[in-house]
């Protein structure tokens, strides 16, 4: 099995063996069950679906699907050999090991409607000496030649909220009996954020 | 206890020193050149402790030739040998930053513990 599905636990930070302080982010994964498996003649291509977390109640279309096995946000992994799994199976976290590189994909924070300041790293104007330009768009463009806005000019709108990979993270410690990962650095969203790791 | 707490608790380290802000401490660091390790001391006045659990960090400060030179250590570091404690000092702020703006012998007077009978 290539990935799982975990939850942000948060984030600290740790001594690595050099002694050296280190950011990590907990979290909890696994453990998920295959709840459906794709394959090349009937789907077009090999995948299976895990489910993680319990729920209290399903609706009809749902309990169909997932034949009463309480989970909800259910997530297809592509992989090689569907004939190795079947449904109901259990993947747990000790498919990863300290030291690998993996990517995590997720939701990030949203930040609301955002000016270029934020959403683009712009400059601010000056803050005194009578400007009132500060944290303004600036100029869009020249005036009659072209006499258009350039298409993919960056502009305020809404930022954040928007599924990410974060990429070359490494695994530093896979607590099995906890269903505990530890990677270095940050995983996209916030605390309780339902997130993908997939090994790379 | 959260999982996170769990993790930060198993990287304190329980044997450290207990100090306060205003005394004198001698600081032996674990230095790493090629294969051989080596300690480094570093001595001066405790002016700032910050942060908690094993975030923890403490500032120490020492004049050089009449320079200001500080530097601030993880309290639960594996790199931190030792912290022996020189001095008591009794400071009457959380912080020092007072001694900053000191020049001279001043730089370096915080009173002593006077001890309780």
């Amino acid at each position: 099995m290539n990935g799982i599905i975990a939850k942000k636990l948060g984030m600290t930070q740790i001594f690595d063996d050099k002694g050296d302080v280190i950011v990590v982010t907990v979290l909890e994964a696994g453990p998920c069950h295959v709840v459906g498996i794709r394959n090349q003649e009937k789907n077009g291509y090999n995948a299976i679906q895990l489910g993680f977390l319990a729920v209290k109640k399903l609706n009809k279309p749902e309990s169909g699907f997932l034949k009463d096995k309480k989970l909800r946000h259910i997530v297809e992994f592509k992989v090689e050999k569907v004939e190795e799994y079947k449904v109901g199976q259990e993947i747990k976290v000790d498919i990863f090991k300290p030291g690998e590189i993996i990517k995590i994909s997720g939701t990030t924070i949203g930040k609301g409607f955002a000016g270029t300041t934020k959403r683009w790293h712009h400059h601010r104007g000056p803050m005194t000496h009578g400007s009132k330009s500060h944290r303004l768009t600036g100029s869009i463009g020249a005036g009659t030649t072209p006499g258009r806005v350039y298409k993919g000019l960056n502009m305020p709108g809404r930022m954040g909220g928007v599924r990410v990979t974060n990429r070359s993270i490494k695994v530093i410690s896979v607590d099995l009996e906890n269903n505990v990962l530890m990677v270095k650095g940050t995983v996209p969203g916030p605390k309780g954020n339902i997130v993908e790791i997939i090994k790379s | 206890m959260s999982i996170i707490e769990e993790i930060e608790k198993k990287q304190i380290n329980e044997k450290v020193a207990l100090f306060n802000v205003g005394d004198t401490v001698k600081v032996l660091s674990k230095i790493v050149e090629g294969n051989k390790e080596r300690l480094q001391a570093f001595e001066g006045i405790v002016i700032k402790r910050k942060g908690g659990s094993n975030r923890a960090t403490f500032t120490v400060r020492k004049l050089v030739q009449g320079i200001g030179v500080e530097r601030i250590f993880p309290l639960h570091s594996p790199k931190i040998d030792q912290i022996q404690i020189m001095k008591k000092g009794r400071a009457r702020r959380a912080k020092l930053y007072y001694l900053r703006n000191k020049i001279g012998s001043a730089a370096t007077k915080v009173k002593e513990e006077i001890k309780k009978v």
